[in-house]
């Protein structure tokens, strides 16, 4: 069956760097896949997939979304009633937590139980950017990543309340998840669209899904 | 651990890298997408393309090459050369880059960090500063290093960093081209200064040298141009001799 993968272009981040990753990986693994970037919600009825980019501060993200007339609704949808198989990627990720204390309190979708936190900067520089390892805290999940590195750029991480949506964590001041997993819904933290190979493996795990 | 990064850079005029890599044989040694894809399979970290051209149609062939790139390349992107405006910083991002750098604009009107930065996020704006040194400090030139700003560059780097700058690449011109490695002073102090991330850049010419301006400079990135096109040294050398001597490098 043809795979209709959809991007969701609220405004954020490097739609195209994303779209080429997935036509790429969809190539590599040859899977006939559709890889659309869209703004339009109803664009959601017939995806096979969704993926949900995000950059720069998760209040705007989320007020990207919200903007867009019955969005957020189609995604809750996707997500809960259709429990198709959903990527976010950095704060599209963590657009998935119950609550963000980046600036302020900001309500998430709470897909995932937990909260987005600042990481610590004490001996650290924020933003965490550039290629960092990961370590697999959880092999059942779906997404077989690699244990390599892969390319962050981010102040803040996702504690997640349950350690078994956990699948890998990362270490920078303190050990935070780097891939996390509920169900039918998949995040990472770094940007594996960036993470040369070893990247594109985990968008072919997802598009296998 | 997070790594130190290694960036190659790549000049391009009018679609065509001017200054590349010039020992194998590519099927187009010109096209700085085989470029790119080369050094992406070779160990990059990044990539940087400095665009040099001068004319808007020029320009525009630029954002044609890093459409290309996006779909060969799946590492971070940066453009740099000529970004002056909010438009300028979008066309690139939508084309494929993932970062854009500033120079001279920034120079010109500083606010434009901080609506750029606002606008995409810090992370995409890196702030590129040429500096010569002047007596006792170094000042920061503009226009591809061809005028003195009369800005000494520390006080530069701060005011940067509090518009909202993501990274920065620091130029020292005093060592451009000339091989004899880094200046570490100037790296080692910046590094004090700076929150965020510093790119080094200038004076590479042997292996050791990444070493210094990872070790002693304590930038967070190396970029180097002329040893690598010229296959002097090639990325994952340097990159084992720095393993070797305990800086954590993605191999």
């Amino acid at each position: 069956m043809k795979k209709k993968i959809t991007i969701v272009d609220y405004g954020s981040g490097n739609l195209l760097s994303a779209q080429q990753s997935f036509i790429k990986a969809s190539n590599l693994s040859n899977i006939d896949a559709e890889i659309q970037i869209s703004n339009d919600p109803t664009k959601l009825d017939n995806s096979t997939h969704v993926v949900l980019p995000g950059q720069g501060a998760f209040k705007t993200c989320m007020e990207g979304i919200k903007k867009i007339p019955g969005m957020q609704d189609r995604l809750c949808e996707f997500v809960k009633i259709k429990q198709r198989p959903f990527f976010g990627i950095c704060v599209g990720m963590q657009l998935f937590a119950d609550n963000s204390e980046e600036n302020g309190n900001h309500q998430g979708f709470g897909w995932i139980g937990g909260t987005i936190k600042k990481l610590p900067s004490l001996e650290t520089k924020l933003p965490h950017m550039g290629w960092n390892n990961i370590k697999v805290v959880n092999a059942n999940s779906p997404i077989k990543p690699e244990e390599n590195d892969y390319y962050f750029v981010h102040s803040y991480f996702f504690d997640c309340a349950n350690r078994e949506n956990v699948v890998a964590e990362t270490k920078y001041g303190i050990n935070f998840p780097s891939i996390v997993n509920k169900e039918n819904v998949y995040g990472c933290q770094f940007h594996p669209e960036k993470s040369s190979a070893q990247g594109l493996n985990i968008i072919k795990n997802f598009i296998n899904l | 651990m997070l790594k130190k990064r290694i960036i190659p850079c790549l000049d391009v005029k009018d679609g065509r890298v001017v200054k590349g890599i010039n020992f194998i044989d590519l099927v187009d040694a010109g096209d700085p997408v085989e470029q790119a894809k080369f050094y992406s399979e070779n160990g990059a970290d990044e990539i940087c393309f400095l665009d040099i051209s001068a004319s808007l149609e020029e320009r525009d062939t630029m954002l044609s090459v890093l459409k290309k790139t996006a779909q060969e390349v799946f590492i971070p992107l940066t453009v740099g050369g000529g970004i002056k405006s909010i438009k300028n910083i979008k066309d690139s991002l939508m084309a494929g880059a993932d970062k854009v750098s500033i120079n001279s604009a920034a120079i010109k009107n500083p606010e434009i960090i901080k609506n750029a930065s606002e606008h995409f996020g810090s992370q995409c704006i890196v702030v590129a500063i040429d500096v010569k040194k002047t007596g006792s400090s170094w000042m920061v030139h503009s226009h591809g290093g061809t005028i003195n700003t009369n800005i000494e560059a520390f006080s530069w780097l701060e005011k940067v960093q509090n518009l909202g700058a993501g990274e920065i690449l620091l130029t020292s011109m005093d060592r451009d081209g000339t091989k004899i490695g880094f200046d570490l002073d100037l790296l080692r102090e910046s590094s004090k200064i700076l929150d965020i991330p510093l790119i080094a850049s200038g004076g590479v010419g042997k292996i050791d040298h990444f070493f210094e301006g990872a070790h002693i400079g304590q930038a967070d990135a190396l970029l180097a141009a002329s040893v690598f096109h010229f296959n002097e040294i090639s990325i994952m050398q340097v990159k084992e001799f720095l393993k070797k001597n305990n800086i954590e490098v993605r191999l």
